[in-house]
């Protein structure tokens, strides 16, 4: 219950969004050196002098905290004290920010440099960072930006050494440390450095949340991190993780400090650096390690037009007023508060919550460029075409995409959606604009608006069904993360749609059960707050019987002709994800053995759908999608259709078929959402 | 012995010579003829042959009270302060240290503080609106049993309006406004034990609801007449049970009556060589019987304990008859101790009659003084150590920065350049030699007791430790002048409600280690709600750490904030108290140190004490008095 009451309380100010200032502007007319040594004296929380860093880490390994761990891991290790402080202390000189004024100059030198030949403009809104700087004098502040690139975080330096606010420090994923000298110039301008994985390791555990804590309780910078964990390579917002939400509001929960100030930023990109990289990562091509070499190869990206950036900081939220009742703050008095203790129930809970909140208002100040839409019509246009042949695509006429691309503006604005559209200008030069810009994935001839499809890399010989599958797949998974940026504009009301579509009644409740089946079932590929059901359906009501596309009585919805285009241009975007977990089900229904293993999933889910693409018994290349896959699989274990059972080494998963199978058929709309199986879900 | 009494007269601050000059003859007007126990008190005399002869009867307080005292504010009715013609401040009367001063800096301070007006006025409707005191509804068969008993009685509306409220800020805005709520129908002023058994063996007879009145200094509604009650109430005072019946100087114990009053127990004590120590910031008019029902503590507890420790014997009457042990012990294991029965039970059980009560010898020696720290951090870690090294004088206090500005207004007009100029060269050395910051360096003012050589040594041990904390002497002045504001301070709030200012103290306790944090947290929270709740200009919203324990302190708020522009400041008021007690409990802090819960706090009971607690208190009120004789629905 608790938790629905929290997403309602939607900041009545986040419709009304804050004007966008140019950055660069000024700097490409002024010199970048002058600007790299210019004057920089940020204030600071409740005007507190900077903190050393030397000062810091004593202050960590001398906390009462740290020193009850490493007293309870030597009883349980039997080594001496001694040599766990020892410990300690590598890890926290491996983990532990050094942040340089002369660093973070170069980086400001360097990046202008860089930001100048690849970006037309970086807008940013300069009334959120007039908040920011308020809530940096007030309390201790999290920043927590998007991440769809490499570059967020150097980004998100930049603008604040620019305006002259307090630089953060920013967790980052031990895999940057790779890179030698790269790794220790980000320690330099900020970054500290998290292992990937430590669930265990209690010691790791507490130097870590000691020295994050540590940050926030003596406001000695704003700490900065990615609530989604990792970039995400589909820019759809990813499930957000838990664990450093939970450590930065302890000081608060605590009473440590009066309040945590958390700033929601959404950076969006209108051409992003990784595009094609993401979609064969996607698709089963390693991940390139981080290297220093790897970077400089990355060169090649600077000569070419990346459009403009949209960082857009949010307001900010308390986790005073959002724990007002919903957290008992009183379930720390019984106990001193250096004993780690895990939160309780309630309180995980309410940071979960919390997360959700804080991705979503992300999502909802992120700025949509014009292409996000022409790329959601294409896509559309592209699995309408013919289904044997997906290398071959049809596209659209120009004018059609333009019409249409009208079309959806107005749906997309009715939605609520932070759309950039240049109005002063005419539709078809904003098209076209949009169109040269992401050439590399579009391409108009004779009149036809077409995805550009990659040609197999020139091996011997023509190349193979599968090589030119995969190359079509790439360009399609490029163009998704387009459109996936204004799925959540789109989400709910598709959800409803398909509801619609797929009930067997207009009875609201059926519709209702079928919306929350199928709300359900795609909890880990979207953004839905769990418990937000009811929620979430009348918001999609709301918005669709106002937009006119359903009629509501008390106890039937149904669609209306006016609204038909709506609704068809709703369903068919949720449409390649249905799809995909079908597939997704019925390969672990059909072919997946006994011994299959957690690790070989992916590939061999992958190796099915190949075979049912190739077979035309599938048009959506997107199962291809390693990140839809995990996420079904992800999805199937939350509803136990799967298990996974520990034998030994390996990870093995076990199949419940029956639940499977119905599942699929519910999916695929041949058998009504009933009550028995939401009974079993 | 006898030489020592004599030396000491001199050396309590003549702040309290000069007070206890003019009750002597104030009540030198109320002497009430002798009476029979006046015997017991002979064996006083034995002990304290150099007392002055008719001294036994000057009592602070009459059975009218509003002869000496205000019925819409706080203590005497000649003691006040106001801003005079010149707009300078004025404390009027002759009782107190500051009576009859002008303290040139207060209205600055005021005026700056509260973003207030010294020309808006708000001045206190001299008498209730017309109407506001109900008739009595009296219960005739009681009254007729009293009347047979001889115990004196009333139901005049003054008497009945003086005991139907204690010293909350609603209480007193309401009064000041004219409007009375529900009072008392009835008062009687039993002279002694059985006078009380005699009543209370009558209320039960006739089912009248009974409640116990001491001093009236509650700050928890405590004293509120139930709205529910439809029974006659009958407010019993015991102000007139005010005698020492016996010393013992072999055990160190004395035998009083509980209607007693702080002043007048230590006073009568004192003419022997005695004291008590217990010393609330009330102790001019709290009760002996109301220190015990609430728990009370005392500044100096450090010394001579909580009112916990100084028990030895108590007896209280109970509808189901007297209750009390069978032998004078320093302590026994006999099952839980039926004396924590008594102690804060609240009067829901029965009125506490006599006492029996440790005492020592008056200290030889009393020696102020005060330390300035840079901050409130290392103030606060300096008590810790003090705490823990368990060499805390009589009383150690430390007040925040902004606690310590108030207190600086109230510095009286300075006689001679000498000391302008004295006053001058120390704020330099603190501020400009040591850099400490004006805005941030707080104070811990310090009282020691006892031999003047073990004093000064332990003052040496005391001054050593603070230094380690960069802590500075700063003088015996501004240590006497934090004391001195604890007992003036409910004085000004009259001043302040007088010009719109309205505010309240309240009191927590908490481990050491979340004392700065319920500090921090508190005050933030009371300044965020009333900018909340609409009001205009910044509260004032300080604290100061009161007492140290081994295991924690006592933390004591004010806050008081300007609401001309309100339409409702008591609700808004009673929000944002309400408020910073949710804060102080879900910082670790208790629901009360010292004032007790009453009605105002009893709503978080069952949290406090766990609902199995509840249900222990619940079945004692049960079996005890199962009519709710003693109806004032505190605690439970």
């Amino acid at each position: 219950m608790t938790s629905i009451s929290l997403y309602s309380q939607r900041d009545p100010m986040l419709k009304k969004r804050d004007d966008f200032e140019d950055m660069l502007e000024e700097r490409r007319s002024s010199s970048d050196l002058k600007y790299a040594f210019k004057c920089y004296t940020p204030v600071l929380y409740k005007g507190m002098p900077p903190c050393k860093t030397t000062v810091l880490k004593s202050m960590v390994l001398h906390s009462d905290q740290l020193r009850y761990v490493i007293n309870q891991v030597s009883k349980e290790t039997g080594e001496s004290a001694g040599a766990i402080q020892e410990e300690a202390s590598a890890i926290l000189e491996e983990m532990a920010h050094r942040l340089q004024l002369s660093t973070v100059r170069f980086f400001a030198f360097a990046l202008t440099k860089a930001f100048k030949t690849l970006f037309r403009s970086i807008h940013v809104n300069e009334e959120g960072l007039q908040r920011l700087q308020q809530a940096i004098q007030d309390h201790p502040v999290v920043l927590l930006p998007s991440h769809r690139s490499y570059m967020d975080f150097l980004l998100m330096s930049y603008i604040l050494y620019t305006y002259d606010l307090a630089l953060p420090v920013i967790a980052a994923g031990m895999d940057f440390m790779g890179m030698k000298f790269v790794g220790e110039m980000l320690r330099m301008s900020g970054a500290f450095f998290i292992r990937r994985s430590f669930g265990g390791d209690k010691l790791y555990w507490a130097v870590f949340s000691e020295y994050v804590k540590t940050m926030l309780r003596n406001g000695m910078a704003p700490v900065e991190f990615f609530l989604e964990g990792t970039r995400s390579r589909t820019c759809k917002s990813l499930t957000p993780k838990i664990g450093l939400l939970n450590i930065v509001m302890e000081p608060f929960l605590k009473g440590e400090v009066f309040d945590v100030s958390l700033v929601p930023v959404s950076i969006s990109y209108e051409r992003i650096l990784e595009e094609s990289l993401y979609a064969r990562e996607l698709l089963g091509v390693p991940k390139p390690k981080e290297s220093t070499s790897g970077l400089f190869k990355a060169r090649k990206v600077l000569s070419e037009d990346y459009g403009s950036i949209h960082v857009y900081f949010g307001h900010a939220v308390s986790v005073r007023t959002l724990s007002e009742g919903r957290v008992d703050r009183r379930q720390f008095n019984l106990q001193p508060r250096f004993i780690p203790k895990k939160p309780s129930e309630d309180t995980q809970g309410f940071v979960s919550a919390v997360a959700y909140r804080l991705v979503r208002s992300q999502e909802e100040n992120m700025v949509l460029m014009p292409w996000v839409l022409l790329a959601s019509l294409l896509l559309q246009a592209h699995y309408r075409g013919p289904l044997l042949e997906p290398h071959r695509p049809q596209g659209m006429t120009l004018e059609e995409l333009t019409q249409r691309a009208v079309w959806l503006r107005g749906l997309v604005r009715g939605l609520g959606a932070f759309l950039h559209w240049p109005d002063d200008k005419p539709p078809s030069e904003v098209v076209s604009a949009s169109l040269s810009l992401h050439q590399g994935l579009v391409r108009v001839s004779e009149g036809r608006v077409r995805l550009l499809l990659e040609e197999p890399a020139g091996g011997p010989g023509p190349a193979s069904p599968e090589e030119r599958l995969l190359g079509a797949a790439v360009a399609v998974l490029s163009c998704a993360s387009y459109r996936n940026q204004v799925l959540h504009v789109f989400l709910r009301p598709a959800l409803l749609a398909t509801a619609v579509h797929t009930a067997s009644s207009g009875k609201k409740e059926e519709v209702f059960d079928t919306f929350s089946f199928l709300r359900n079932v795609l909890a880990n590929e979207f953004i839905l707050c769990p418990g937000a059901a009811v929620q979430d359906f009348e918001e999609a009501c709301q918005q669709l019987v106002q937009s006119g596309a359903l009629q509501a009585s008390q106890q039937q919805l149904t669609a209306t002709d006016r609204g038909e285009p709506t609704l068809a241009f709703l369903t068919a975007m949720l449409e390649p994800f249905l799809q995909g977990y079908q597939v997704v089900c019925r390969y672990l229904c059909e072919e997946a053995s006994e011994s299959l293993t957690e690790k070989l999933f992916v590939p061999a889910v992958r190796n099915f759908t190949v075979k049912l693409l190739l077979a035309g018994n599938l048009r959506y290349c997107e199962a291809l999608s390693s990140d839809l896959q995990k996420n079904a699989l992800a999805a199937l274990l939350r509803l136990g259709a799967v298990r996974r059972v520990n034998g030994g080494e390996q990870v093995t998963l076990k199949v419940d078929r029956m639940l499977l199978n119905t599942l699929e058929d519910t999916l695929g709309g041949k058998v009504p959402s009933q009550k028995a199986v939401l009974a079993r879900l | 012995m006898a030489s020592d009494g004599s030396s000491n007269s001199s050396s309590i601050p003549d702040r309290q010579q000069i007070a206890r000059q003019r009750l002597r003859i104030i009540a030198g007007h109320l002497q009430k003829p002798l009476d029979p126990s006046d015997g017991d008190i002979s064996a006083r005399e034995c002990s304290a042959p150099d007392k002055q002869p008719g001294d036994t009867t000057t009592k602070s307080v009459p059975r009218r009270r509003q002869e000496v005292m205000k019925w819409n504010g706080w203590g005497y009715s000649d003691s006040r302060f106001h801003f005079n013609k010149k707009g300078q401040a004025e404390f009027t009367g002759k009782r107190y240290k500051l009576s009859g001063m002008i303290m040139p800096s207060l209205k600055e301070w005021f005026e700056g503080t509260f973003g207030a007006n010294v020309q808006h006025k708000s001045f206190a409707s001299a008498v209730p609106s017309p109407g506001a005191v109900k008739p009595p509804a009296l219960n005739q068969a009681f009254v007729e049993g009293v009347q047979s008993t001889g115990v004196p009685f009333s139901s005049d509306a003054e008497d009945r309006v003086f005991r139907g409220h204690g010293h909350c800020l609603h209480e007193i805005f309401a009064l000041r406004e004219g409007r009375v709520g529900r009072v008392p129908d009835m008062v009687v002023w039993p002279n002694c034990h059985d006078d009380v058994v005699k009543i209370v063996e009558l209320a039960c007879k006739h089912n009248v609801c009974l409640i116990p009145y001491g001093g009236g200094t509650s700050v928890s509604s405590a004293l509120e007449c139930p709205l529910e009650e439809t029974r006659s109430i009958v407010s019993l005072d015991t102000s007139q049970m005010n005698r020492i019946l016996w010393i013992d100087e072999k055990n160190l114990t004395a035998h009083v009556e509980a209607g007693i009053v702080g002043q007048d127990l230590e006073r009568l004590l004192g003419e022997s060589g005695y004291c008590t120590g217990h010393e609330p910031d009330s102790m001019e008019f709290s009760s002996l019987g109301g220190w015990v029902a609430t728990r009370a503590s005392g500044m100096k507890k450090n010394i001579y304990g909580n009112i916990e420790d100084l028990l030895v014997h108590v007896r209280m009457v109970t509808p189901k008859g007297v209750m009390e042990k069978s032998c004078l012990v320093p302590r026994m294991s006999c099952g839980p101790d039926i004396h924590h029965f008594i102690l804060g039970s609240e009067g829901t059980l029965g009125v506490v009659t006599e006492v029996t009560i440790k005492i020592r010898p008056v200290p030889e020696y009393q020696k102020y003084g005060s330390v300035v720290f840079p901050n409130f951090d290392m103030g606060v870690a300096c008590l810790r150590e003090v705490a823990k090294q368990r060499c805390a004088p009589a009383s150690i206090r430390l007040v925040d920065n902004e606690q310590f500005q108030f207190g600086h207004a109230l510095k009286p007009q300075v006689s001679s350049m000498f000391t302008s100029f004295l006053e001058g060269l120390k704020k330099f050395y603190i501020t400009k030699f040591k850099g400490f910051d004006p805005q941030h360096l707080c104070v811990a003012t310090l009282l020691f007791e006892g031999d003047r050589e073990k004093v000064l040594q332990h003052e040496k041990q005391v001054y050593d430790i603070a230094a380690k904390f960069g802590g500075l002497a700063a003088g015996e002045d501004n240590g006497q002048r934090g004391y001195m504001l604890t007992f003036v301070i409910a004085y000004l709030r009259d001043l302040g409600m007088d010009h719109f200012v309205i505010g309240e103290s309240f009191e927590t306790s908490v481990p050491w280690d979340r004392v700065l944090d319920i500090c921090r947290n508190v005050k933030e929270r009371i300044t965020r709600e009333c900018k909340d709740k609409g009001v205009q200009f910044t509260p004032f919203s300080t604290c100061r750490v009161t007492q140290t324990y081994d295991a924690g302190a006592c933390v004591y708020f004010y806050f008081a904030f300007n609401s001309r522009g309100l339409s409702d400041p008591v609700h808004v008021y009673e929000q944002v108290e309400h408020a910073a007690r949710q804060e102080i409990l879900a910082n670790g802090g208790s629901l009360s140190h010292h004032h007790g819960v009453g009605k105002l706090r009893k709503a978080w009971m069952r949290e406090t004490v766990s609902e199995v607690g509840l249900g222990m208190l619940r079945s004692v009120k049960e079996y005890v008095d199962p009519e709710n004789i003693f109806g004032n629905g505190n605690l439970l």
